[in-house]
């Protein structure tokens, strides 16, 4: 295969930000008939390198040939008739349109009345055929479809336009294992056919199973392109992290705590649901415990937190604090009753971007003392001081526009802000996604620092491992639904969660 | 690193939801049509003459200049944009139609150059709008003061079409049914114009990649731009489109009433946008037809009709009623939306 | 390039950094041309018997007072990422319901402050009805107020029958023509609301929660910012003062021209907003560029006036003013700026060793600067390397 010439190759990327350098003098070289994955950690600049190639980024110094021949491209568009086709993560289709329509947007199939809608739809269902999708009516709203088959339908969209060069941007993150062995086939296929194909993802497993060649970014920078098979896993996380193994040892430490003490009840859930979004749910939340939610993107874990805190409306059921029923119907009657909560999605509901790391921390301790009685400037200095120090966030700039942080100060910054209201509960959803591996151990940090006060914290993670390190107990969710409450042990781990779903499954 | 579970549900199509989700999506039409019956029935009950060849001739004559606004008005808020330049750029092109034509140049220059202004505003929305990031309806804003402000330079004053110009022979009825005294179906060749810009903007927007392409940026404008689809040049072409209607509907409005004024057209981008909501287009993008829009026009024409006949409701109040309609339609596009949102 | 006193350079750049610094150099521009025509534009007379002030600034201050109502309250509505197009017609319903009133009521101050009180009321009641829809309904700003703005022209013709009522109170026409310690009345009570409503937002913590409101929505909500109260108080804030701007505009004359009445402020109140440099996508607000476009709208009024341009033709000027507002703060211009600046810079900059210079330097395009040739084909230099600490640590 090496012996071919690659189909893409690009050489000393250079893509700069204001402030940052995202890319530096990075290389990729993509060859038809292999998979080829990008591996690095999350701000490594993987997205980057992909939306450099494809035109959605300029690039400030370097050079990409297509077939030999020297090229910038515009944009996604440029890029796909040049047989360049991407699948990103989100999945990027019209969901006011139909199946059929969205596979064929751009390529329909002509007459000369214009488009011929039987014949558009007729290519459509044998493109999903192909990959396994004929079931799928392509007349039926794209809507109806779920999440996993939307991403797959968005594969199908690449193979109708003569892919050369497939890439796909952590296409797998909300497929299960099922689904993303169905994509593998489809990816085998694409590769023995001769497509170029540049994947994204970090389960090793995954990549492990599917990918040829390897290249390695860390901090922006290329570290080395390997092939698969000579490179052990070991090997591969320390190039990704720039650590030796063994420091990675430290963090994987169970909580500690004595299990069986006792615990005092901070807030209870009785057959708290919302119709269709998730079903009647009794919990107990207690004092002092890590509650960690298990499940796969969908499972409620989140919509479950944010009807806990307010952020969406319960339908049925009551929450009771302290034995009293509350009635949590907006997040600042949850302020009020002290629990805070950080959404998954800190940029779009959490950071308020154009203001100040000051403004940014002082506002829900603004919030819940009302309008008018402002926060001094002395009291925001004060407080802003305080987690500053406690989180450790870099720069220690007070006045500088939260959004030119870091994910992971960003995400100590918003954690400061509920801190700074003393709460009881705190709820993280996915507080540790999409920072760098320092943050993340800080994070966990004050989390379990933060529980053995006596907070009563609910944490969120798609990393089952984060999960398991954290929690003294865990109630695992699926189908909108709590199927089992575990408490952490030695006998609890990733695996046996699995287990349980799997089981529950079967009854 | 983490681990996949296995997502036990099959996940394929759930056809339950099919259709009662395109019932919602309807709902709006239906509602449209269901009104635009009701008003002829009542019309006919409480003032008589309703279902009669000269008035549902009269009824086409009057709003085929605002069926041609609202057929642009459709392209626009399909991709979730708004055009409030629509009813200034008339005034300009009207005023510039009639200037050329009372100068003596021939028809055939002087209709091109009244729709090519409509154009000229248009493109000028969609640069703005696309190549600046200026919202649509700021930019929009920006141009119906402009328009406005440039046929206030060149008149003040009502300005009349010679009686003898050809532009007038675009209003020259043409009787399809000869029908009792005066009481015949009537076309002109404004409303033939009216009804091939219909077909037309019907075939462009089902038939064409460029009409999907208006579909896919209403629903998704980030997704269709990384699906490849040409955003940019769509969006463009789209304010270019209602601008050029604009300029069409000057032309049909001007050989009508033979005047062009600087305050012509005041308050009519809310008739053509009542026309499309009414019509069941979401001011949000992507869900929406064009004969929806054109039932719309007739749904505000025939009210138009009523309150004329009716005599008691003064004229001050038809703003007030047209946007209290407008204002419910999209109240219960709101409706449909959320409980969109609900099932999804 | 000579290399300015630091002092000097750094405050100039201070100032200018505010957008509004434009707004005052082109106030200043337009009374230059003003003086240039005729050499004592400027005097201020005071006349002797009354203590008065006359003079053409003074009219501009008199003139300003509508326009300042609405500028202010439009920041507002912008900074929650609203607008409010409904502004102008309900400066006509106010004047239109004052006037109304008056034509029948007693020459009193008591029938002057009934006026005045039912002015208001029904401008507070359109702008809660807008603000509900738009804060409870969740409709979109434009098209909500898009439709109190013609409807609200219709109600104002209901009101007066279709016409144009005048009255006769000299209480009423006070307001407007009045003057306290020299300065018009009108005048005065704008400095106070403004100063007040200044006041209101920045001693307090209202402001800021506007403005994390316009930035970001959903976080807001979820910091526990209730967005329906506060949409609810800009918009009635908005009409009020609206409210309060029509009867400044009607008192001068005495009389409610319903189809002219605040006719087109919806772009007065637009223009100084952008101007202000308070941005049309929401999020932060500055009520002092704010103040800075009103100044600079009536003064542009007056100089067309002044230089017998047709006012008809005004609302062109105006929305040429606001496309280069947008223009400019755009991000394709910004990025043009920027490349030009760019281009200049390395002059200043301690340049590296460069043995080609910049042959291989690639286009810069919008919000990209070039790079530089010494970091381009090496590994990483210290520079970069710290940079990327700072944000990854």
């Amino acid at each position: 295969m090496a012996g071919k010439e690659p189909v893409v190759e690009m050489t000393g990327i250079t893509v700069e930000f204001p402030g940052v350098r995202a890319l530096d003098s990075v290389g990729l070289r993509l060859w038809p008939g292999e998979v080829h994955t990008i591996m690095g950690e999350n701000g490594a600049g993987k997205s980057t390198l992909i939306k450099a190639l494809t035109g959605v980024y300029k690039v400030d110094a370097g050079e990409i040939t297509v077939a030999g021949e020297s090229t910038r491209f515009t944009g996604p568009g440029d890029a796909q008739r040049s047989g360049i086709s991407t699948v990103y993560q989100e999945v990027n289709l019209c969901e006011n349109l139909s199946i059929g329509e969205n596979v064929m947007l751009g390529n329909e199939t002509r007459g000369a009345f214009g488009i011929r809608w039987a014949k558009t739809h007729d290519r459509a269902r044998l493109v999903l055929q192909e990959l396994g999708l004929g079931h799928l009516d392509p007349r039926a709203p794209l809507s109806s479809l779920s999440l996993a088959v939307q991403q797959l339908v968005a594969i199908a969209r690449s193979i109708v336009s003569n892919t050369r060069v497939l890439i796909l941007d952590e296409p797998t993150s909300s497929l299960d294992a099922n689904e993303v062995e169905v994509l593998f086939g489809v990816m085998r296929t694409l590769r023995d056919k001769g497509v170029a194909i540049l994947f994204v993802s970090h389960f090793l497993d995954q990549v492990y199973a599917i990918s040829d060649r390897l290249t390695v970014l860390r901090n922006g920078q290329f570290v080395g392109e390997y092939l698969t098979h000579e490179i052990n896993r070991s090997e591969l996380i320390a190039q990704m992290i720039g650590k030796d193994l063994s420091s990675l040892k430290g963090m994987e430490h169970a909580r500690e705590l004595d299990q069986n003490a006792p615990r005092e009840e901070f807030a209870r859930l009785d057959g708290v649901g919302a119709k269709g979004i998730i079903e009647p749910t009794t919990l107990t939340l207690n004092k002092g415990e890590v509650l960690g939610f298990a499940g796969l993107l969908g499972s409620g874990r989140t919509e479950l937190a944010r009807l806990i805190t307010g952020a969406d409306r319960a339908d049925t059921g009551t929450i009771s604090i302290g034995g009293k029923p509350v009635r949590l119907r907006t997040p600042d009657a949850a302020i009020a009753q002290r629990i805070a909560f950080t959404s998954e999605n800190r940029r779009d509901e959490g950071i308020i971007g154009d203001l100040s790391v000051r403004e940014n921390l002082v506002l829900a301790v603004q919030a819940k003392r009302g309008w008018l009685r402002r926060v001094s400037r002395k009291e925001a200095d004060a407080l802003v001081e305080t987690y500053i120090k406690r989180l450790n966030v870099r720069p220690a700039d007070p006045d500088r526009p939260i959004k030119n942080l870091s994910g992971g100060n960003q995400q100590k910054v918003v954690l400061g802000r509920w801190l700074a209201t003393e709460p009881e509960l705190l709820v993280l959803d996915e507080p540790t996604r999409g920072i760098d591996v320092g943050a993340k151990s800080e994070i966990s940090e004050v989390i379990l620092e933060l529980a053995g006060k006596g907070l009563s914290v609910v944490f969120i993670s798609s990393e089952l491992e984060e999960v398991v390190r954290l929690s003294d107990r865990i109630a695992v969710l699926r189908d909108h639904r709590l199927i089992a409450e575990l408490v952490n042990g030695p006998d609890v781990d990733v695996e046996s969660i699995v287990k349980t779903i799997a089981e529950e499954e079967a009854a | 690193m983490s681990t996949t579970l296995t997502r036990p549900r099959p996940t394929a199509a759930q056809p339950a939801r099919r259709g009662r989700g395109s019932l919602l999506d309807a709902l709006p039409t239906i509602a449209s049509v269901a009104i635009l019956l009701l008003m002829f029935v009542y019309g006919e009950a409480a003032y008589g003459k309703i279902f009669q060849y000269n008035t549902i001739s009269n009824l086409f004559i009057n709003s085929s200049y605002l069926i041609i606004l609202a057929v642009g008005m459709t392209f626009v808020i399909l991709t979730g944009g708004i055009d409030l330049s629509v009813g200034s750029v008339i005034a300009v092109s009207s005023l510039t139609g009639v200037f050329m034509a009372n100068a003596g140049l021939p028809v055939v220059i002087v209709i091109p150059v009244t729709i090519l202004v409509g154009s000229l505003f248009g493109l000028m929305s969609g640069v703005l709008v696309q190549y600046f990031n200026v919202q649509p309806f700021i930019a929009t804003l920006a141009m119906m003061f402009l328009a406005r402000g440039i046929a206030s330079i060149m008149a003040t004053t009502p300005v009349r079409l010679d009686d003898d110009s050809s532009f007038r022979s675009l209003s020259e009825p043409i009787k399809l049914i000869d029908g009792p005294k005066t009481n015949d179906l009537v076309v002109t060749p404004s409303v033939i114009i009216m009804i091939l810009v219909v077909v037309a903007a019907v075939l462009v927007l089902k038939r064409t990649r460029f009409g999907r392409t208006v579909y896919a940026i209403g629903g998704a404008e980030n997704s269709a731009g990384l699906m490849g689809l040409p955003v940019a040049r769509t969006k463009l072409w789209v304010y270019l489109i209602s601008g050029t209607l604009a300029g069409l509907a000057a032309v049909v409005y001007t050989s009508r009433t033979g005047i062009a004024q600087n305050v012509t057209g005041v308050g009519w981008e809310l008739d053509a946008i009542a026309a499309v909501v009414i019509g069941g287009t979401m001011l949000t993008g992507g869900y929406g037809f064009v004969l929806g829009s054109v039932v719309g026009a007739l749904v505000i024409g025939m009210m138009t009709l009523l309150i004329t006949r009716d005599g008691t409701v003064p004229p001050e109040a038809t703003t007030i009623i047209t946007g209290g309609i407008l204002l419910v339609f999209v109240l219960l596009q709101r409706v449909v939306l959320l409980r969109k949102k609900k099932k999804a | 390039m000579s290399a300015p006193a630091p002092g000097i350079g750094s405050r100039l750049k201070g100032l200018f950094s505010q957008q509004y610094a434009w707004g005052i150099v082109a106030l200043l521009l337009l009374l230059a041309v003003d003086v240039i025509k005729d050499p004592s534009y400027l005097a201020i007379t005071v006349n002797p018997t009354t203590g008065n002030l006359s003079g053409n600034l003074i009219d501009i201050l008199r003139q300003s007072a509508p326009v300042l109502m609405i500028a202010v309250g439009m920041t507002l509505v912008v900074a929650t990422r609203g607008i409010d197009l409904s502004v102008g017609s309900v400066m006509a319903v106010s004047g239109a319901v004052s006037m109304q009133f008056l034509s029948t009521a007693p020459n009193t101050a008591g029938s002057a402050f009934a006026a005045l009180g039912m002015g208001l009321g029904l401008a507070l009641v359109l702008g809660l009805v807008n603000g509900v829809l738009v804060a409870w309904v969740g409709l979109q700003p434009f098209i909500t107020t898009l439709v109190m703005m013609l409807a609200g022209r219709g109600i104002a013709r209901v009101i007066t029958g279709g016409q144009n009522t005048a009255a006769t109170n000299d209480a009423f026409r006070w307001i407007a023509n009045g003057t306290v310690l020299g300065f018009p009345v009108v005048f005065v009570i704008a400095a106070v609301l403004v100063a007040a409503v200044a006041v209101l937002v920045r001693r307090t913590a209202l402001g800021t929660m506007i403005e994390a409101l316009g930035i970001n929505p959903k976080a807001s909500r979820l910091i526990g910012i209730r967005p329906g109260g506060l949409l609810l108080s800009v918009y009635a804030l908005s009409a009020l003062l609206a409210g309060l701007g029509g009867v400044f505009a009607t008192a001068s004359v005495m009389t409610v021209e319903v189809s002219r009445t605040g006719l087109n402020s919806e772009l007065d109140a637009i223009l100084a907003v952008v101007v202000g440099g308070t941005s049309l996508a929401g999020g932060k607000f500055s009520l002092t560029g704010s103040v800075v476009g009103a100044l600079l709208i009536t003064t542009l009024d007056k100089t067309i006036v002044f230089l017998s341009i047709p006012s008809a033709a005004t609302p062109a000027f105006k929305a040429i003013v606001i496309v280069a507002v947008c223009l400019l703060q755009s991000e394709r211009v910004r990025g043009w700026l920027r490349g030009r600046r760019a281009g200049r810079a390395p002059a200043q900059r301690p340049t590296p060793p460069s043995p080609a210079p910049s042959h291989s330097s690639p286009v810069a395009g919008p919000g990209g600067e070039p790079a530089t040739s010494g970091s381009a084909g090496g590994a990483g230099t210290a520079g970069t390397d710290n940079d990327q600490k700072a944000v990854n640590a």
